[in-house]
């Protein structure tokens, strides 16, 4: 076995011969593997300065490459390409290309920490997880995430209301990413569910639905924070 | 004894309606006081910091906020792991940057709501139970048994992570500690429960994309579960919402998507405390929960 770290390295610039023979000696196959050199020109050196001025990005520059978030990540337990230490250093030197090739797994971070919790330098990578994906969304690399979804319902509703009601962000939900209701394990999982419940606890779901629970005091709260977020976003993002 | 202001959060309103019961029931049969926190708002759960992290922040002082300023309690206590990690970081945060706390004063001025000034703190249920009454005054006031009944204990990921801001876990054998947990596994040993070794108590359920990514949930509740089993558990004791449901969820999902079967059943924490209190089954919500465990609990004689 000639080279074993290949996952870094592009197919296209992995040269070898199956059939050469040097000086007499036959170097057929992995023997003669040469990898193409290459010069990076298409860096953008404020790319970690776009990252911080998104939420959770801030302490992106504090990384020193230590990989202890790669060590501790729980989705790197479920795919090793989902690698935060490799992201947050492309993301120092402005590789947007490189990242951009792990667009479509980025989003996945599930939020659980144990980066943030074990970062030596206090980086906060789950924030920079975040920042990453919704800048790939800005950018219009990926479409908005089921995620993204969810998160913007999450907070429209509190806008409005200043509280949160699970069947009725799941409705918009489902409606949003196009996901039918009627798939087989939620509907045995709506069976069980109804199964023991009480009637009273019934109704008082079904009116929660129509009626969102709200807090009283709301008054002009949504407004100020709504305001807020977007004088913050324009003084960001320009 | 001091009075608590208590945080339900939009969760156990709703979903985690069971939790929400046998909490009030447990403090009930505990003599424990609490009021609830007077027309609370969402604490920004998972979701909201990810638009600004800042809306996350102000949520969770403006709680804080109503308990010292309009309540006159210096304690929020929050059963739901998601609203207990917001109030906390909110805490921190506000505790830690001078920035951050003059923008959530200054929109509350704005927004007309009660002004965040410091000088509360907030405690998960279980942080609660062990500082009034501890594994003792649990023993004392049992009447009941939970049999050697076999419980996997499982912690989650906001009760400890990220450690920095639980400043006082990791202070010696007497406080829960961030790395091993074990608030949970003391109460309910008191209560004649006997913990497993479970390797994952505080592994990722995935919660925060139980239905966007759904396969990456199954998957990592299918982990917590088969681990669960396999240390010998017939009960996983949870203590969030978000987790019960999840655990509840991807096990139905599991099953019926691929055919894999797991045997724990999925309680809350409080449920079974109330059980070892003597009180029923109706009134803790057991027969509400999705995991079927009345069964299980019959042929150990707990009910």
């Amino acid at each position: 076995m000639a080279i074993h770290e290949k996952s870094l390295i592009e197919p296209e610039r992995l040269l070898e011969s199956d059939d050469l023979v040097v000086d007499g000696v036959d170097v057929s196959g992995h023997w003669n593997t040469m990898i193409t050199p290459r010069t990076l020109r298409d860096y953008d050196e404020h790319f970690e300065k776009t990252i911080q001025a998104y939420g959770g990005g801030e302490y992106v520059h504090r990384c020193w490459q230590c990989g202890s978030c790669t060590n501790a990540c729980t989705m790197y337990a479920q795919n090793t390409q989902f690698n935060p230490r490799y992201w947050i250093y492309l993301t120092r030197l402005g590789l947007k290309e490189e990242l951009i090739k792990d667009k479509d797994i980025i989003w996945q971070c599930v939020s659980c920490n144990k980066c943030t919790n074990i970062c030596p330098k206090d980086v906060r990578p789950e924030g920079v997880m975040k920042a990453l994906a919704h800048w790939m969304e800005d950018q219009g690399i990926t479409d908005k995430s089921p995620s993204t979804h969810f998160d913007e319902e999450f907070a429209d509703q509190i806008f409005k209301t200043g509280r949160i009601e699970d069947s009725h962000v799941l409705m918009h939900f489902f409606k949003k990413t196009g996901q039918p209701l009627m798939q087989g394990w939620l509907v045995e999982f709506g069976k069980r569910m109804t199964k023991g419940l009480p009637i009273a606890q019934m109704l008082r779901m079904g009116l929660n639905m129509l009626f969102p629970p709200k807090t009283k005091s709301w008054g002009r709260t949504g407004e100020v924070l709504q305001q807020y977020v977007r004088e913050q976003k324009e003084a960001a993002h320009g | 004894m001091a009075k608590v202001a208590y945080y339900p959060g939009c969760a156990l309103e709703g979903s985690g309606g069971p939790y929400d019961k046998s909490t009030r029931a447990l403090v009930n049969a505990l003599d424990l006081e609490m009021e609830n926190l007077r027309d609370y708002n969402c604490c920004g759960a998972m979701e909201v910091k990810n638009v600004h992290p800042m809306l996350q922040t102000y949520l969770s002082a403006r709680n804080l906020a109503i308990a010292t300023e309009q309540m006159g309690l210096d304690t929020v206590m929050a059963p739901c792991n998601g609203c207990y990690h917001n109030l906390k970081k909110a805490e921190f945060e506000l505790a830690t940057s001078d920035d951050a706390l003059s923008t959530v004063q200054e929109l509350a001025r704005k927004a007309d709501d009660p002004v965040y000034t410091g000088n509360v703190r907030t405690l998960h249920v279980l942080e609660w139970l062990m500082e009034e009454l501890g594994p003792a005054g649990i023993r004392e006031r049992m009447t009941k048994q939970l049999n050697g009944l076999k419980v996997a204990n499982y912690y989650g990921c906001m009760y400890t992570r990220p450690r920095q801001i639980f400043p006082e876990k990791d202070q010696g054998p007497d406080s829960e500690s961030t790395y091993k947990p074990h608030f949970m596994d003391d109460l309910l040993a008191s209560a004649g429960a006997v913990n497993t070794d479970f390797a994952l108590k505080t592994a990722c359920c995935g919660g925060a994309h139980t239905l966007s990514d759904a396969d990456t949930s199954t998957q990592l509740v299918l982990n917590l579960l088969q681990s669960a089993e396999e240390s010998g558990a017939e009960v996983i004791a949870t203590e969030c919402p978000t987790c019960h449901s999840g655990l509840e969820m991807h096990q139905v999902r599991a099953e019926t998507e691929f055919g894999i079967r797991t045997t724990p059943k999925i309680i809350y924490f409080t449920q079974l405390l109330g059980l070892a209190m003597g009180l029923s089954p109706r009134k803790l919500g057991i027969h509400e929960n999705v995991s079927d465990s009345i069964g299980l609990l019959k042929e150990k004689h707990i009910i």
